[in-house]
């Protein structure tokens, strides 16, 4: 009997299969759909796009559906700069807010890794806490905070920082706040899970052989926690790319991200090709992080 | 060098934590507020809790919630504890590779790309939409967090009691119910409560793939929500991270203690 083997025979199969068929309907087959969808023409119909393909007719009805397809939608992703822009500004949220996630959540995982045994499951347990209490409701708790007679504001005024109410809400500065805020235990707590793994006899050798401990932090941890380092960063970053509640309920109206403009083409405009169009393209600009971020998963797991 | 708790490390970590909990401290408190004006404090009251328990719609839309999360987090744990096991156990089998990466990809697929290509799947299959297709939906997502969580400690546990039940000659899917699952119970439960909680946060992917009738709670709180602060809001949201706070404590705790009698039990041998 092969050893690394717990189940077998058609117990096996079933395990393998039930997730396996339901990802593969659930999860693989509507990304088909939705790029033969971008490949459709806008119409006023249930549902509104064209053509639909109809087997009944046989070879027939599978030629005029190929021939009904074409790239409409992603011209018109072409024609309009808002597309472009709207790319362009997710692109640079995602990349200066994970930075931002970086340079705080390091320092919050670092201190947490060096705290006493007991204290680190406290600690792992109240930076999970708030990852399971609703977005929605934490990023509702920045309204309150960020509005024009919020506390922020009143705390500011009062201490004599600022002399009049400032616009926080409908700004770039509020969705950086939101973004920070809702995705900093996804930063620290794959950071925390390499550091607190760290080899120490590696920083005693360094501080024997005289390095002082800045330089120790430089070669020894940081290159050591890489592995921490990038799967965090990808944690936060594709998902930051595609964020829709954050900027809607943050931001302001002028440059939209493109989940912003994907939910309105699809919500408002019914525009359900283009929409498609949008999701096809976001997710060829994501698909080497999220390779990346698989590889990492599948190595963290054979190890 | 021996690792110091340093007054930095200490500083970074309070500061860390303080950030987390600060704005959820303050919408809890806020939501006693007496008030009509969220900004002005009033005194302590009840009343936006009383006033919450006429909103029919509120309470439809709670109901729908957690009977969602409910049905789709059972599926989840059953999908996703299959998956674990088939990841860990089974070998390299042909197309792991393929199912691998259908499981980490919903972890980190944008909300909108997920929503959409499902709905648009539901809509060509010619599928009502409602209460059957969030389902759906959230066991897709949920059931890769569920993966994630159980194959962790599957990895991790030590496999000769395993080897040991099949070199006796019982039978694997008996030594799965007998021995593994009893092991990796507490991640089970971890796991089912997380999909429980992401089906009740999820607002992106429901407000795609619902229909009439299936008015989910972020749903219902997201476009009261898009009107301004609401003190009634407040009031939901409270009660809602105090739900989830006292069901993550009560699983740590049954946790531990199973682990507890678990090692008392080795101890005792």
């Amino acid at each position: 009997m092969p050893r690394n083997r717990t189940v077998g025979g058609w117990s096996a199969r079933l395990v393998l299969w039930a997730p396996y068929l339901w990802l593969l309907l659930f999860f693989f087959v509507p990304f088909l759909i939705v790029l033969k969808i971008s490949l459709s023409q806008t119409a006023i119909a249930l549902p509104p796009y064209l053509p639909t393909l109809d087997l009944a007719a046989g070879w027939n009805g599978i030629r005029s559906f190929v021939g009904g397809l074409g790239l409409d939608s992603y011209r018109t992703l072409l024609s309009d700069d808002i597309y472009a822009l709207s790319y362009l500004k997710s692109l640079e949220v995602a990349f200066v807010s994970t930075a931002i996630l970086l340079l705080i959540g390091y320092p919050i995982a670092y201190g947490m890794a060096r705290a006493p045994g007991r204290l680190q499951n406290v600690l792992v347990m109240l930076i999970i806490l708030p990852f399971w209490t609703s977005f929605l409701i934490r990023v509702y708790a920045w309204i309150n905070i960020l509005q024009a007679d919020g506390l922020l504001n009143r705390v500011l005024l009062a201490v004599g920082l600022i002399h009049a109410p400032v616009a926080w809400l409908a700004s770039d500065t509020a969705i950086y706040i939101g973004v920070v805020y809702s995705y900093l235990p996804f930063m620290v707590l794959p950071l925390y899970a390499t550091l607190e793994k760290m080899d120490d006899t590696l920083l005693e050798a360094a501080a024997d052989l005289g390095a002082p401990r800045w330089k120790a932090f430089w070669q020894i941890t940081v290159p050591l926690s890489l592995p921490g380092i990038g799967a965090g960063a990808l944690l936060c970053f594709i998902p930051i790319t595609g964020e829709f509640v954050i900027p809607d309920l943050l931001g302001g109206s002028d440059t939209l991200m493109i989940g912003q403009t994907l939910w309105t083409e699809f919500f408002s405009n019914k525009d359900w090709p283009v929409a498609s169009a949008i999701a096809v393209v976001l997710l060829l600009l994501l698909v080497a992080p999220i390779a990346i971020y698989q590889n990492l998963q599948m190595k963290n797991v054979e190890r | 060098m021996q690792r110091r708790f340093s007054a930095f490390n200490m500083v970074s970590v309070a500061l860390g934590l303080a950030f987390l909990y600060l704005p959820i401290a303050i919408l809890i408190i806020y939501s006693f507020n007496y008030s009509q004006l969220v900004t002005v404090w009033g005194g302590w009251s009840m009343r936006w809790y009383v006033a919450l328990l006429a909103d029919r719609d509120m309470r439809d839309a709670a109901l729908a919630s957690f009977a969602i999360a409910t049905a789709s987090s059972a599926a989840a744990t059953v999908l996703g504890t299959c998956a674990a096991v088939a990841l860990t156990r089974l070998g390299r089998f042909r197309g792991r590779l393929g199912f691998a990466a259908m499981i980490y990809a919903p972890l980190v697929m944008p909300e909108v790309i997920t929503g959409l290509s499902l709905l648009l799947m539901f809509v060509a299959a010619d599928v009502d939409r409602g209460f059957l297709t969030v389902v759906a939906a959230h066991t897709t997502v949920t059931m890769c967090f569920v993966t994630v969580v159980v194959q962790s400690r599957l990895a991790t546990f030590d496999r000769s009691l395993e080897e040991a039940a099949m070199d006796l000659g019982c039978p694997p899917a008996r030594t799965f119910l007998t021995v593994t699952l009893p092991l990796i119970a507490p991640a089970v439960v971890a796991g089912f409560l997380l999909a429980f909680s992401l089906s009740l946060d999820d607002l992106v992917i429901a407000s795609f793939t619902t229909g009439p009738g299936a008015t989910t709670l972020p749903m219902r709180i997201y476009s009261e929500v898009r009107l301004g602060v609401k003190p009634e809001i407040n009031a939901i949201s409270t009660i809602l991270v105090t739900v989830v706070a006292v069901a993550i404590f009560a699983a740590a705790w049954i946790s531990r203690r199973a682990h507890a009698g678990e090692t008392a039990g080795l101890a005792a041998k």
